[in-house]
């Protein structure tokens, strides 16, 4: 395997600004190749998008401490100047948004928004940019693409702004897009046919995807891989194809039980996992899913609990995979 | 756009048609005779009649308003009791001298409402919010009458740099754009421009901390805009608001001026108004409060044409 285009090691982000640090994410590594399409799952407050947004350094820099070490495409992200920075953002590395009406200024169209973006970073003409937005458009799949250039966010449909928002994202040729939930704010059927659009530019464009979502549907759709988050820990990854069906961490095994999936019979009772996540402000020692865990023992409340590696690209971060492991079995 | 503007200009109708209705109504709401400044106090019932009827008193009260609405259309607001004059001259003399005082001062307390707005918002819970929003407290706060007295003991009377009252040698007849007129011009607009200087600090300062929390700002960094860059769009969404405050803030130092206007005997609508109420000069009062009331509802026109120009979430 080549060196990863995009490679996270240890990267912690802690949140000052309150009165007690928040820990949002804490030692968390994750690879991601040329081409390659990453799945980040996990509940609200896991730190996914806190992880995604450390990639282009978007959390506040006054508000929050970033360690570790962030590398794209061979470049030390943690190292840029302001003026390298936003060089690097859009441009190497694009980012697309939960909730698009939020995300775009809603007094600039969005033919202006790109036009500006694209004039940010590369020096052409205002129509050399408008004409790239129009195909940009037209890629995305926007009816009437010439006359929705001039429109403003508000005056489009939910599923018409996200595909904006991903012309936006791909408008300086980015080779590392990060989907914060790009679905999430959209109704069942936009979400499949914007799924399907992400995973077709990432095949047609070469490009990295880091995709952050809470639905596993969806990332088994899109991604390759899949990296579970919990309490601001990755506690398992492998390949979407291994996890799903050979998940090892007590967290990966109650989020799969707990989706009200097809195979689920009337009347049956839905798994769930017991407890709430723990606060991260305050975290427990030792193992910060060990208070829900049905596998905990005195063991896992003590000390930090490292990463094992389960075979080729399966890695968790658990201590009792022995136990995971006799149930899969039996 | 232009439908729109078309619209706006219509609904204005019936809220000009009111304005007159109460301009009108005020001479028969005000306790007492609408003549009664005019005639002598021993004047004989006959003499009293014939006033009455030379005035249209005698008539219905719709039949006077209609008469005076027709009057007032051409120009005609009748004339001063006190001086004998056309209202309409007296009022657009002391408008134009208040228009230009009131520009100045709101132009004045725009540029800095927004520079302190902007400085708080944006470094908001730093020392410099807590010292540019103090400043903007105080400027709302402070009785401009006071601030108007103190800053002509420093200036005038200690100092003698400026000028304490009046609009210049030869009155306001002879107003040039030169040093000596522009002079007298200073303090008095300084004094004005505090409250308006305060309001557009506070509103701006709300309204930057607010657009700085959305997620677009985000998005915007995340495309590689510069912060000046980011700035801008900043710019741009505040913008409408603190316009539209602007604008309100004008067409109250258009006729909200008295004070400051009597403090530095500025010959505009606020002593206009302060000489026709002492003198109960009703015709004048009915006047001028007409030409301001008009002056405010054209103005809030201006500035909805403009926000929408500028928001297109306006646009219906």
């Amino acid at each position: 395997m080549t060196a990863p285009f995009l490679s996270i090691q240890n990267l912690g982000v802690t949140f000052t600004g309150g009165t007690r640090p928040v820990r949002a994410v804490n030692d968390v590594s994750l690879d991601v190749a040329e081409g390659e399409a990453v799945a980040l799952i996990g509940e609200s407050g896991s730190g996914k998008s806190v992880t995604m947004r450390a990639v282009m350094r978007l959390n506040p820099e006054n508000r929050s401490k970033l360690e570790g070490k962030i590398m794209v495409g061979g470049r030390d992200v943690m190292g840029l100047n302001t003026r390298a920075l936003s060089a690097f953002r859009g441009a190497e590395a694009a980012m697309i948004f939960q909730e698009p009406l939020l995300a775009l200024d809603p007094v600039y169209t969005l033919g202006d928004q790109i036009v500006e973006t694209i004039r940010r970073h590369e020096p052409i003409s205002k129509e050399a940019a408008r004409a790239r937005a129009l195909d940009l458009f037209d890629r995305v799949r926007i009816p009437s693409a010439k006359s929705r250039l001039d429109n403003y966010p508000h005056e489009m449909s939910g599923g018409m702004r996200q595909r904006a928002m991903i012309a936006l994202a791909l408008s300086c040729r980015p080779k590392l897009l990060l989907a914060d939930e790009p679905t999430t704010a959209l109704d069942a059927t936009v979400q499949i046919q914007v799924l399907l659009l992400l995973r077709e530019l990432q095949r047609d464009l070469g490009l990295s995807i880091i995709f952050v979502t809470h639905d596993i549907g969806a990332a088994v759709e899109v991604a390759d891989r899949i990296a579970v988050m919990y309490a601001g820990q990755i506690v398992e990854q492998a390949t979407a194809r291994d996890l799903i069906r050979t998940p090892r961490h007590p967290y990966t095994l109650g989020l799969l039980k707990s989706r009200a999936h097809d195979a689920m019979v009337k009347g049956s009772k839905l798994d769930a996992i017991p407890g709430a996540p723990p606060d991260l402000a305050n975290l427990p020692e030792g193992c910060p899913f060990a208070p829900r865990c049905f596998l905990a023992d005195a063991g896992c409340r003590t000390g930090s609990i490292g990463i094992a590696q389960i075979s080729e690209g399966h890695q968790a971060r658990c201590r009792r995979l022995d136990q995971t492991a006799l149930r899969d079995a039996g | 756009m232009f439908g729109y503007t078309l619209r706006r200009i219509i609904y204005t109708l019936p809220v000009l048609l009111g304005v007159s209705v109460v301009c009108f109504a005020l001479v028969h709401i005000s306790p007492g005779d609408p003549l009664i400044s005019i005639l002598p106090a021993d004047a004989s019932i006959e003499l009293q009649e014939r006033m009455l009827v030379l005035y249209g008193f005698d008539r219905s009260y719709p039949e006077q308003f209609i008469l005076w609405l027709g009057r007032a259309l051409q120009g005609d607001l009748g004339t001063s009791i006190a001086t004998g004059r056309p209202v309409t001259t007296e009022v657009m003399r002391a408008v134009a001298n208040t228009l230009m005082l009131a520009s100045v001062a709101t132009v004045i307390g725009f540029v800095l409402g927004c520079f302190f707005g902007f400085v708080a918002g944006y470094f908001s819970n730093s020392p410099m919010d807590k010292a540019a929003s103090a400043a903007a407290v105080f400027g709302v706060s402070v009785p401009h009458y006071w601030l108007g007295m103190v800053l002509v003991i420093i200036f005038s009377a200690q100092l003698g740099w400026l000028p304490a009252s009046g609009a210049g040698p030869g009155g306001s007849s002879q107003w040039k754009f030169d040093m000596e007129h522009l002079s007298y011009m200073v303090l008095p607009a300084i004094t004005m421009s505090v409250i308006p200087m305060g309001i557009i600090a506070r509103t701006v300062r709300a309204l930057v901390a607010e657009i700085l929390a959305q997620e677009f700002v985000i998005g915007l960094r995340a495309r590689g805009l510069s912060e000046f860059g980011v700035f801008v769009h900043v710019v741009k969404n505040a913008a409408p608001t603190a316009l539209a405050v602007m604008g309100v803030q004008l067409g109250y130092l258009l006729g909200g001026s008295i004070l400051i206007e009597t403090v530095f005997s500025w010959p505009g609508t606020g002593m206009l108004l302060n000489s026709a109420i002492f003198q109960r000069d009703l015709p004048l009062l009915q006047g001028t409060i007409l030409v301001l009331a008009l002056f405010f509802v054209v103005l809030n026109l201006i500035v909805d044409v403009m926000q929408s120009a500028l928001d297109p979430r306006i646009k219906r």
